[in-house]
């Protein structure tokens, strides 16, 4: 499948409030729990707790858009919208122009955990991500084309408890683009590894994403990576202006000057990567602060 | 009994705790403390050995005792006058009828009140809506005495095979019910919205997720129905049958046959450590498979 545009129009979210901060939104997103976030949304459970409110967000297709925000900003929130594992309250995603409705097989997400089946070999578990139908023949085809891009050829028959985190992860990826989406929704893919590895992923990441080019929205917390990686990075975050609880939008969104792969020294990006830090609220001591507060002032750019 | 099943579903789920957390382990063969790799292990002839010491031990006492005549002989029979027995009643043509059928009333009751479990048991433990219409209703029917449902069984379908595998069938459905609807509600939320992310329907996911990750709670559930299914064969064979081994037991209480009440006892004992022991191979099967 060619890379494809998503569109997102008037995006926003809530869940209802249950006190446990960044980690409820994120419960209830799954399961049974999203029931009763609708419920609440819609004036049955009482307060609710609004996550995101009016995104606004137009992806090119075969652009890598990296969302960067504060813990609890609405991150992975945005990631489960466009991944179809959770709905909207208000407004509208499209992929390709057409409204995404539910889970959809163009898309295709990879989470900061492998998540693999611990039951499963690694080359049946990259298998579960073929779309539905496919013919077996075809399917292994598909999955020995993807062993041998993401270098797991070796252990395909091995079970994902005996594989390294990096490995798996790798694993985790392939099994994403079994599928072949046009939209790659990756949450925090490379967080949990240590950061050598995290390097190399970050560089095979770039070769899949020529060798089959998808639309790439991913969400990291490393500025770093955001700047290495992507076309435009997103600054998600609370409005400054807004009353407590009003949800967090888009801050800030930042094109990356120059082409991949980038010079992870180059100056301009050490430039963007203060600003960024800046617009997370962490002092970069690239230059000084123009006050000793340290919460999140969007506006002061 | 209802408290085994407790005991046995928080063990059970303990025991799959302990199974994915020590994932890690596998690698370097350290997993001494993780249930499923102990039972994935051959029994060595020194384990038999170990495990035999005891019962020949008990044997050698038995005897001792009967021999010094401490205990008269119309009370404690000596282990050579119940093998002699056994032997007895088999070359008569009396013992395996007896076996074969108990042995059948139980296979059936386990087999149909397995499948019921799990049936009724992933039902309930994935839609929260039957959960909450039916659950208390289950619980409560597990809350009636097992033995209380023998006189209706009876009057509805009469003292042949049907009640007793019916029985039966009651009592292996609840460990399995319990088991498998309790641990589907802790299966990996991560590994469920895998699934539901890569577009697998309810049933597919209860196939290739849910079920697959419930495997040894499941198995342990099977074992605690299969000496449950035994426990209620006996119970309705004591009160109503012609054939059988609680009806050998019956019998033999009636005209004072201590030799056979203790072949009996023993026979039971055997036979339901060996249906144990299978069930001990297929978890030993299951656990390599799925874990």
């Amino acid at each position: 499948m060619p890379a494809l545009s998503v569109t997102l129009a008037g995006v926003s979210r809530s869940f209802a409030a249950s006190g446990r901060g960044g980690a409820s939104g994120r419960l209830a997103a799954s399961g049974r729990g999203a029931a009763s976030g609708r419920d609440a949304a819609s004036g049955r459970g009482g307060a609710t707790r609004r996550v995101l409110t009016n995104i606004d967000l137009d992806i090119r297709a075969g652009e890598i858009v990296a969302l960067i925000g504060a813990s609890g900003s609405g991150k992975s929130t945005l990631l489960r919208q466009v991944s179809g594992l959770d709905t909207p309250d208000v407004g509208s995603i499209q992929i390709d122009g057409t409204p995404l409705v539910g889970i959809d097989q163009r898309c295709a997400i990879a989470f900061q955990e492998p998540r693999l089946l611990p039951w499963r070999t690694i080359e049946s578990n990259i298998a579960l991500g073929l779309p539905r139908g496919t013919p077996k023949a075809d399917g292994a085809v598909r999955v020995g084309e993807l062993l041998h891009l993401v270098e797991l050829e070796g252990a395909r028959e091995l079970k994902p408890s005996q594989v390294s985190g990096g490995m798996a992860q790798r694993a985790s990826l392939a099994r994403a683009l079994a599928r072949g989406p046009g939209v790659l929704v990756l949450d925090e893919p490379f967080g949990a590894l240590d950061a050598l590895t995290r390097l190399t992923m970050q560089d095979l990441l770039l070769e899949v994403h020529s060798a089959e080019p998808a639309t790439i929205l991913l969400v990291t917390h490393d500025v770093d990576e955001a700047l290495y990686l992507s076309d435009r990075v997103v600054l998600l975050g609370d409005d400054p202006e807004a009353p407590q609880g009003s949800g967090s939008g888009i801050r800030r969104i930042l094109s990356v000057p120059g082409s991949r792969p980038r010079d992870r020294a180059d100056a301009t990006l050490a430039l963007l990567r203060a600003e960024l830090l800046d617009g997370l609220g962490v002092s970069s001591h690239h230059r000084p602060a123009p006050s000793p507060s340290t919460t999140v002032r969007l506006d002061s750019f | 009994m209802a408290d085994a099943e407790q005991d046995a579903v928080g063990r059970a789920i303990l025991v799959n705790a302990a199974a994915s957390s020590t994932g890690s382990e596998y690698l370097t063969g350290a997993s001494s403390g993780a249930l499923p790799a102990r039972a994935t292990r051959r029994p060595r002839a020194s384990t038999v050995l170990l495990g035999a010491i005891l019962p020949i031990a008990l044997l050698a006492v038995w005897q001792l005792i009967s021999e010094s005549g401490v205990i008269p002989s119309y009370r404690l029979p000596a282990p050579l006058t119940v093998w002699q027995a056994a032997i007895d009643l088999a070359q008569r043509g009396l013992l395996f009828p007896d076996i074969a059928i108990s042995t059948q009333r139980v296979l059936l009751g386990f087999v149909f009140g397995s499948i019921l479990g799990l049936v009724v048991g992933s039902i309930i433990g994935l839609s929260r809506w039957a959960s909450l219409l039916a659950a208390p209703t289950v619980g409560a029917f597990r809350a009636v005495p097992s033995l209380a449902w023998v006189p209706l069984l009876i009057l509805y379908l009469g003292i042949h095979e049907d009640s007793k595998v019916v029985l039966i069938t009651i009592g292996a459905f609840f460990p399995v019910y319990t088991t498998v609807s309790g641990a589907l509600s802790h299966v990996d939320r991560h590994l469920v919205e895998v699934g539901r992310a890569y577009g697998l329907g309810r049933l597919s996911l209860l196939a290739r997720v849910q079920l697959p990750a419930i495997i040894p709670t499941v198995v342990s559930g099977l074992r605690l129905a299969l000496a449950q299914s035994w426990l209620f064969l006996v119970a309705a064979e004591l009160i109503v049958s012609s054939l059988g081994l609680g009806y050998l037991l019956k019998e033999s209480q009636d005209n004072g046959r201590i030799d056979r009440l203790f072949a009996a006892i023993i026979l039971l004992g055997l036979l339901g450590k060996l249906t144990d022991t299978l069930i001990g191979f297929g978890e030993r099967y299951l656990l390599r498979r799925w874990t």
